[in-house]
This record gives structure tokens, sequence and C-alpha cells, in this order.
């Protein structure tokens, strides 16, 4: 008699975390932490509308440490200057960002340039700009033929490189990624699961400088270094912002048939989303970006990569030691 | 136009040896951003909690129909097994695009997951009842109904409590990888930095913890249910 | 509804994918058909090496321990906390504490590990349920503790060990499928890679992976009635809930 009603009880119980997992949040959105800031909003460059708390929205970013800590920033800028923000970060590579943003699953996310060029529209090799802002012209005229919007790019640029270790590069003689030419046959190369369809990766290295690897192993990116110290690869993937360039002391072959293109960071989003944003979204962005130069953006990736600090609370000691958030 | 007169971040001489930045087994930071961890562990909790009692809550339900009407009995675990042959993580990203990035894709996944051994385990809580209890409160002239609930189900409840703790312990497992489906947990954190071998300890240990001490609790539960296994042990 | 008829639509695709080689999705690889062989062979290398690691350890002890009788406590524990440990963060283990070794072996050993506990518990529970009037027989026979194991209690053990057997086989092969996360291509590459393989090439491996699952199961479960002495089919029902074998089965959780 006891037991069948404690297992109705259990059987109650049961049916009413149905409620509550139907009732419960369904995305993963986490408001962004407010940095800290004074009460009445005002002091520090960005500055705060009420009107904006209308707009709500959704920042998303790629699936590395620069990815997350742009997303972060412009997250708790844009809250910063009203808008009532989510977040959706880590979401996959270029290509399930793209999708994020014209299913909009996601509002916004910070794309590259070159990514742009190389990974959407289809540009070949030798089409390429060299200069950043023309880069940003033509990747903003791709996206606007999808109906999406590229806000101005940032100073700093995170180009693909080829790296390989100080040993590799002695051993071998490597200074160029030419110098690879009857050598990487011997030779493994690790990158990211979409470097095997991407001019700015394998693809690329096969069709522009005729390199055949002895093997292609896709790893996550985030082991793009931890491969190359372990000495699993011969030949890594990496960006020239990462600090571990510096630390690991890791050679980047010269990009001598120029394969790689500007890579200034724009946030891209659908028009309908920028007209509702109003003009603080764009002014705001640009206030945000103003100080992301090379220097900033290889000093905020140490921050997570080395010192092992959170995204969210590099991204707020970014806006408070620039001044945009903060009294001081 | 760019302009060309920027501040500069304060910057860390990171040249030397540093725990840390060897992704080494640092107690130091370890202790300082263990707080980092809450909300994926929680997270972590929620959504097996949730996919546990929705697949318990299922699997009673297919459980009493399939008591009634035998015949249904292999096909729903057939259903229910091939459910399980899946691996999980096509699981997730198979429904990704109808369910959408977040908790819902992912408990849909975890409840499918736990419904063969919840539902497999009440069934053999069932065939494990004696003939003779049933036949004994059939003289006594109970009801189906009233044999269901009075001599059958607490007969069968070890069955049911052990079925209970294999799947919350394999839930717990599962969802370390609903990280790919956007819906958070340890995984996540874990993810994050696979490389960091405190990060690793943490994540890691925290999903282990969390998997034995639930299974403890439920193991206690089943205690407290059946006094007269106490006695037999 | 349109999705449900696009959700249809895409399992032909992904039949296709299984047979015919395409374009990746944003060109430039060749994926699906034959380009899945390789995909293949790593994905049964690394269930064979793990399965092979873990039976040729947890065998032995389990049959040693069920022999003497010692050490159900240390079993059932062992299970426990074996069932407790998430995949992901085993293999995740082995990456960051052996970054020199190479990554077919981190996985391997991670996935051998997850595969002990039902191997173990199964040989344990096995050697334990052997009549003992059998062992007593074999004893006064005078047959030493080795012989008797190998002669009496292992063939009559085989049953339960084979279900063991079983039941890690096809949990290698699921979670074998994460192992693209950390550079080992098994099949579970089309499924994680979805942008380079698409939503064919994550259907179809799912597909794969199941019937091979499926097949495995079948493989061993054919295997498992085979070794099943008669007598022991028999008997099997009856007894098996009388005993006290069954309390101690249930607190184990074998899978018969």
């Amino acid at each position: 008699m006891k037991l069948s009603r404690l297992l109705l009880v259990l059987l109650a119980l049961a049916c009413s975390a149905v409620f509550v997992a139907a009732c419960g949040d369904d995305e993963e959105e986490q408001p962004a932490s407010t940095p800290s800031q004074s009460d009445s909003g005002s002091g520090g460059k960005i500055e705060r509308n009420d009107a904006n708390a209308e707009v709500s929205l959704t920042i998303g970013s790629k699936n590395f440490t620069e990815q997350k800590v742009l997303g972060e920033i412009y997250a708790q800028g844009l809250e910063a200057a009203g808008y009532s923000i989510n977040k959706d970060l880590n979401l996959g590579d270029q290509d399930t960002a793209l999708a994020a943003v014209k299913s909009g699953e996601i509002s916004a996310y910070p794309e590259y340039t070159g990514t742009a060029l190389l990974a959407f529209f289809g540009k070949q090799a030798d089409e390429l700009p060299k200069d950043p802002q023309e880069a940003y012209e033509e990747a903003k005229a791709g996206f606007e033929a999808d109906g999406l919007v590229a806000l101005p790019p940032t100073p700093f640029t995170s180009s693909n490189e080829v790296a390989v270790t100080k040993e590799t590069a002695d051993e071998l003689g490597l200074k160029t990624i030419s110098d690879l030419e009857g050598k990487s046959q011997d030779l493994t190369l690790y990158g990211s699961p979409e470097c095997r369809q991407r001019l700015d990766c394998l693809l690329g290295l096969q069709q522009v400088y005729g390199l055949k690897f002895k093997k292609f192993t896709p790893v996550d990116i985030a082991q793009r270094h931890e491969v190359l110290t372990s000495g699993r690869a011969d030949v890594s993937i990496v960006f020239t912002t990462d600090p571990q360039i510096q630390r690991e002391q890791e050679v980047l072959l010269e990009d001598d048939k120029g394969m790689f293109p500007p890579y200034n960071s724009t946030l891209v989003m659908k028009k309908e989303t920028a007209d509702e944003a109003g003009a603080d979204l764009a002014k705001t962005v640009e206030l945000i970006q103003e100080q992301l130069t090379d220097e900033n953006m290889q000093e905020l990736n140490a921050r997570v990569d080395l010192d092992k600090k959170d995204p969210a609370q590099v991204a707020e000691e970014y806006l408070t030691e620039t001044g945009l958030i903060g009294g001081n | 136009m760019i302009e060309l007169v920027f501040a500069q971040l304060q910057r860390r001489d990171r040249s030397g040896g540093d725990c840390v930045a060897d992704n080494g087994i640092c107690p130091d930071w370890i202790a300082d951003n263990f707080d980092r961890y809450l909300d994926p562990f929680w997270q972590h909790v929620y959504l097996t909690l949730v996919s546990v009692a929705i697949g318990f809550a299922i699997a009673f339900a297919l459980a009493l129909l399939a008591h009634r009407r035998r015949w249904l009995a292999p096909p729903i675990t057939q259903v229910t097994g091939i459910l399980y042959t899946l691996p999980s993580v096509a699981v997730f990203f198979l429904l990704l695009p109808l369910t959408g990035r977040g908790n819902t894709t992912a408990i849909i996944a975890l409840v499918a997951y736990s419904l063969l051994i919840l539902f497999r385990n009440f069934m053999a809580g069932f065939d494990n009842v004696p003939d003779e209890s049933k036949d004994a409160g059939r003289g006594m002239g109970l009801s189906y109904r009233q044999l269901l609930w009075q001599v059958e189900l607490p007969l069968a409840l070890p069955e049911i409590m052990a079925g209970l703790r294999i799947a919350v312990t394999t839930t717990v497992g599962l969802t370390a990888l609903v990280f790919l489906a956007g819906a958070g947990g340890l995984g996540e954190a874990l993810f994050a930095d696979i490389n960091f071998r405190s990060n690793v300890l943490v994540a890691g240990g925290l999903a282990v913890l969390l998997a034995v001490v639930l299974d403890l609790l439920i193991l206690a539960l089943q205690w407290a249910l059946t006094p007269w296994m106490r006695a037999r042990a | 509804m349109s999705t449900t008829l696009a959700f249809l639509g895409d399992f032909g695709d992904a039949f296709d994918y299984i047979f015919h080689s395409r374009e990746s999705q944003a060109g430039g690889a060749r994926v699906g058909g034959s380009e899945l062989l390789p995909l293949l062979w790593t994905h049964l290398k690394v269930t064979g090496a793990a399965m092979g690691i873990a039976i040729a350890i947890a065998l032995p002890i389990g049959l040693a321990l069920g022999h003497t009788g010692r050490g159900a406590f240390a079993t059932i524990s062992v299970s426990n906390v074996g069932r407790a440990v998430p995949s992901i963060a085993l293999i995740a283990f082995f990456v960051a504490f052996f970054p020199r070794t190479p990554e077919f072996w981190n996985v391997t050993v991670a996935l051998a590990l997850l595969a002990i506990p039902p191997i173990l518990t199964n040989a344990f529970v096995g050697v334990r349920q052997v009549s003992r009037d059998a062992v007593d027989a074999a004893r006064g026979m005078g047959m030493s503790g080795t012989q008797i194991v190998r002669s009496v209690e292992l063939p009559l053990a085989l049953p339960l060990i084979f279900g063991g057997i079983k039941t890690s086989t096809v949990n290698v092969i699921a979670t074998a499928t994460i192992a693209p996360l950390v550079g080992v291509l098994t099949l579970g590459d089309p499924i994680i890679s979805g942008t380079v393989h698409g939503r064919a090439g994550q259907i179809g491996a799912s597909i794969v992976v199941a019937l091979l699952a499926v097949l495995a199961e079948l493989a061993l479960s054919a295997v498992q009635r085979a070794v099943t002495p008669t007598g022991v089919k028999l008997e099997k029902g009856a007894s098996a809930r009388a005993s006290r074998l069954g309390t101690l089965k249930r607190r184990i959780q074998t899978v018969p």
C-alpha cells in the first residue's frame, strides 16, 4: 500500500520534471555578465542608451579562443550600450556560424574578411586582394548579396599561417612555404576539420603550392599548437595572433605565393538586425574595435590561452583597461 | 579610416616557467578558478536529472502497457534497442536542425538513451516476481490492478532501482557530450581546454563525482524502499 | 511537416553517401563511398585493439577472483565506478596527460579501460555461479586450481563472459565515434565534421555505426548461444530466480 503510493509520487515527480523541462530555458542563453560600472551608467566611452533595451541581440562566435574573446567583448560592450544581450558562443566553424546567422539563431558573429572571401564567396588565390581595406570591401559586397551586413573591420588581422617547430625549420632549412616542396611528402600536417576544403588551408597548400603531405589529420582547432610541441605534427596551421608562437618558438613559414588574404575581423549580421538596432550599434562597435590592435589582441589571447583566464573575464579587462567601460 | 594611435593593454612577462602556461596540475589555479565550474556542474545535474526523470516516466508507462499486453514487450524492446545502437553523438547532430541548439535537443537524446535501460529493467523486474507470490495474491482475491501495485511492483523494485542506477550513471556520461549540441555541461568545460591538465582533472573529476554520488543516493533509496532485502543480505 | 519530408529525403541522400563518394560540402575534398573505408578500418582497429586489451586484463582477473570467491566488493565497486566515468573524460585525460603518445593509443587505452568493467564483472559472476558440486568433484579428482578454472569453471562461465564481451563491444563501437575530436579518424568523423561531409554524411555514418553495433551484438549473441551447454540453458530460467546468485547478479547488474 505504502509502496505503491510512493511509486505514484515518484511518477508524479517524474511527470513534473517534464513540465520543468518544457517551461525551462530552451536555449543555452546566458545573459552577459554586467561589467563593473557606476550606477548612473555614465563614465567610460561607451554610452548607455536605455532605448536600446528593446533590441535583443544574440552574439555568437566560432570555436577558438580569439573568437570567444571577441564574442565576449562585443556582448559586454553592446550590453553597456544598453542592448539586451544573449550569448551563444562556441558554435563551430565558419560554415556553422554563418548558417546560424542566416537562420536567425544568432544575431551577429565576428567573421574574418579573408575567411569570408575564400570560404563563402569562392575567391581563388590569384584574385585575393592584399590590402585589408580592399579585402573588407569585397567581403562586404559578398555579404550584401546574401542580405547580410558586415560592419567596418578591426585594426588587427589574424591570419592563418603554416607553422613548424624551430627544430624542424632548422633541420629542413625552411623559411617559406615553398621550401616545403619536395619535403612535404614525408611530413604530417594537422589542421581543423574544415581545413580539408579551405583554400587558405590544406586545399590551398595543395593547389597553390602543389604540396602533398604524407598525412593530414584533422583535430579540434584548440589543439593546433599542442600537436606541434608534442611532436605528433610536423606542420600545423596556426593564427598569427596566437601567443604560443612566441612562447614555443615556433617558426611561421612565409607565404611567398600569396595564398593568405588579410584577415581583419568584421561583425556580420542580417540587414534587418542592423536596421532594428539603430545607429548605436555601429557606433558602439566602432568604439570597441578602435583598440583591437595586433598587440592587444595577442595580449588578450595570451590571457586566455596562457594565463588560463575565462574569456568573459578577459573581455571585461579589455573593456575596462581601455576605458570603454567604467570610471577609469 | 583606421586610427593609428591606441592604448596598449598591460602586458605580463610570460617568458618564465609557469605551471598554468605549461598546462600542468596547478592547485592554486584550481582553487582560484573553481567557481568557473559551478555553472557547468549545475547545468550537468539539471540535464541528467530531468532526462532520467522523463525517461523513467515514459519507461514506466510503457512497462505498464507491456505488462497488460504481453505481446507489446518485444516490439518496444526492439525500438528502444535501436535507439541505443545509434551513437549518442549522432543523435545530437541529427536533432540539431529539428530542435535547434540547446537543452531541448540534449534532453530528447538523453531520454531516448535511458529508455532502453529503464524499460528493460522494468520488464526484468516483472519477470523476476516469483509465480508463488502472484498465485498467492490471486488466491487472496486481488484484482489485476491490486496485484500489480501491491505485489508485483514492490517485488520488482530491486530490478527497477538497479536500472535507475545504471540509467543515471550512463546519462551523466552522455551529458558530457551535449556541449556538441550547445547545451553546456561539464563536457563544455572539459573541451574548453583539453590540454590543460588541471582543467581536465577538475571537469572530469566533477563528472565522475556526480555519477558516484547519484549512484549512491539511489542505492540508499533502494535500501530504504526494500526492507525485506535488507533482512536477507 | 516540410521538415519531416526533408528528413525523409535526407535518408535517401545518406544511403547515396554510403555507397558513392562525392565532393565535400564546400568542395575540395572527397567524402563518402569508398572514402569511408579507411574510417571504417580505423574504427575496427580501435575497437579490436581496445577489446583485446580489455579481455586480456579483465578475463584472467575475473576468473581468478571468481575462483577464489574473494573480491566481490571490489568487483562491484569497479563496475560502478567504471560506469560513472564519462568516456570523453577518460579520452581527454589520456590526451592531456600523455601528449607525446600517438593519439591512436591514447584512445585505445581509454576505450579499453571503459570496456573492462562489464567483462570483469561477468567473468567473476560467471565463475561464481558454476555449481559447487562440479567444482568439488573436480577437486576430488585431484585437479589443481588452474586446471579447475580452465576445464570446469571457464567453460561453464562462457555464456556470461560472452555476455560481458558483447556489452563492452557495443559500447566501444559507439564510443569510438567521438575519437575524431582528438584526431583518430573513425566513422565518427562524418558525424562530427558535418560541415565537411554534409547532412547526408552525418546520417549515413550514423547508420553505418549503428549497423556495426547491431552486427556485433548479433554475432556475439550467436557465439554466446553456441557456447551455452544445453543443460545450462534449460536450468537458467528457474535457478536464476531462486538462487542467491540472482541477488548477486542484480547487485552487479550483469547483462545476460
